[in-house]
């Protein structure tokens, strides 16, 4: 923690994990669906569903898919601002198994058709945890720059991800591996020290049986 | 790496003769790799956005609850009528306390220190300070300094969190790290500062974390008036020279005890203390109906 973990962060009210954790919950949701938002479908579980309305957390959630921060003034006016921009979105509780008490359930449908779900949790101080992707555990915090990898399930592709890194100097943080057994791929999840220049991104994504490169850097455009 | 105690800062300033609130800059810039500039534009843009945050106070505000808003004003307009008991310094902390604690409810933009629900404690000491003494911009970030490295040993050793420690290490921290940073402006040396906010923790130990209807609303924005004047008069011992007889750390120590005995129902499940009193669970039961 440092000492603007602690003196911040700057937010709107009230809470730091039903409101500001809300607000990025929603924000890098939006980062991660790659397409403006059409739709969203929003399930609360535990204290955000019992809690959330007063806490705001469902304009929270609304204000980071239409790609605001935790600071932005118009959160408490995000449901208008969704309809202005002809954003539907509904929500409901549901109670999700071995879910954290903070968590909501996202399932995203973009402008050109891309549709994405995010299960993720707000772990407290404004920080959150990206659980699942697709229903595929994930478990990434965001807070870094992190590449997100769907593969088919064959030798060689994590040792192409990472001599691509080392070679752009770029140093792993974190690394988890992950099988969709519906899917029959799997999944990478990096999280990196120093950013991926897009062009190397680019690259992986038209490598062969690799299916999907998804990269984020939250910082860029702090 | 943060310092794991208070201990630790004041033998690093004695080591290097340098103050408490350099030792806590130097940790930072070492830490997150900055230079002092870069870290001193961001203290600068956060003390911004306090004031920020003061001067768009809005009386008729309400919480989504309605329960929550105005209060500050109110308070305010008591101060301009006559002289409060505590005196029209103390009266404009109290005010300001009320105001930051109402519009975090309200959901305008505040800065956690160290959390949203005592979002008000530190600015209720630095504003009226800066504003009434006339005191330099810098000094006051240099107190923010004092504060941010209180408020981390606390985290590092016990915890900033209600529903982990109770409302003792919300209102509790925020206190301490407001203590200190007072004790620094009025020329209070590093170990001063940290009997400042050990004794601000003291006579906030054991302070439960029971929010009506779990909403950051009641008792949090009044508590944000408690944490401010007990800073102040916690300051004031210190720079009389008074010091706290179990060690600070200690006393840190002696929070995190406390708050893990604290059973859950008194840390922000909103299941005791003021929530479950009949007319908390009234406010409750009507917030459902509205939103069901
Ligand atoms: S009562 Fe709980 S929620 Fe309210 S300020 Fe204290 S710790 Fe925070």
């Amino acid at each position: 923690m440092n000492i603007f973990d602690i003196l911040g962060p700057v937010m709107v009210g009230p809470s730091s994990s039903h409101t500001a954790g809300a607000v990025r919950i929603g924000y890098i949701a939006h980062k991660l669906l790659q397409d403006e938002l059409a739709n969203a479908e929003i399930y609360l579980h535990g204290s955000f569903a019992t809690t959330g309305a007063g806490h705001g957390t469902d304009r929270a959630l609304i204000a980071g898919l239409l790609g605001m921060k935790p600071d932005d003034i118009r959160i408490p006016d995000s449901f208008q601002i969704a309809r202005e921009q002809g954003v539907t979105f509904s929500f409901d509780t549901k109670n999700i198994k071995d879910a954290h008490p903070n968590t909501a359930l996202l399932l995203l449908t973009g402008k050109s058709g891309r549709t994405l779900e995010v299960q993720a949790a707000s772990i407290g101080g404004g920080r959150i945890m990206i659980q699942k992707l697709d229903g595929i555990d994930v478990n990434f915090s965001s807070e870094k720059p992190t590449l997100i990898v769907h593969n088919l399930d064959q030798p060689g592709h994590v040792a192409e991800v990472t001599s691509m890194l080392s070679h752009k100097s770029v140093n792993i943080a974190t690394m988890q591996l992950y099988r969709d057994k519906r899917g029959g791929y799997a999944v990478m999840v990096l999280e990196t020290d120093q950013p991926i220049p897009q062009e190397a991104i680019a690259w992986l994504a038209h490598l062969e049986g690799i299916i999907k490169v998804t990269y984020f850097n939250s910082e860029e455009e702090a | 790496m943060a310092y794991a105690s208070l201990a630790e800062i004041i033998d690093y300033t004695k080591e290097h003769n340098i103050l408490f609130w350099e030792a806590v800059l130097e940790d930072d810039m070492a830490e997150r790799k900055v230079t002092k500039e870069a870290s001193f534009h961001q203290m600068k843009a956060t003390w911004d956005a306090i004031r920020h945050a003061c001067s768009h106070y809005e009386p008729k505000r309400r919480s989504s609850s309605g329960l929550v808003g105005g209060q500050g004003a109110q308070m305010e307009e008591y101060c301009r009528a006559r002289t409060p008991l505590c005196g029209s310094f103390v009266g404009k902390v109290m005010t300001q306390a009320l105001k930051m604690g109402e519009s975090n409810a309200c959901m305008k933009r505040i800065v956690a220190a160290p959390t949203a629900g005592a979002c008000g404690v530190l600015p209720a000491a630095l504003v009226p300070y800066y504003e009434e003494r006339k005191e330099d911009e810098a000094r006051i970030l240099e107190a923010m300094y004092v504060s941010a490295g209180i408020g981390q040993v606390i985290a590092v050793r016990a915890s900033i969190s209600g529903a982990a420690g109770g409302c003792q290490a919300e209102i509790g921290s925020a206190s301490a790290m407001a203590a200190g940073a007072l004790t620094y402006l009025e020329g209070g040396n590093a170990a001063q500062i940290c009997h400042a906010s050990a004794m601000a923790l003291k006579n906030l130990l054991g302070l439960v974390c029971d929010p009506v209807a779990g909403l950051v609303e009641i008792p949090c924005v009044k508590r944000n008036v408690i944490g401010a004047v007990n800073a102040l008069s916690a300051a004031d011992m210190a720079l009389a020279g008074i010091e706290s007889r179990i060690p600070p750390d200690q006393v840190i120590d002696a929070m995190k005890e406390v708050g893990d005995k604290l059973d859950a129902s008194l840390r922000e499940t909103g299941m005791g203390g003021l929530a479950a009193t009949p007319a908390g669970i009234e406010i409750m039961d009507k917030l459902h109906h509205k939103t069901r």
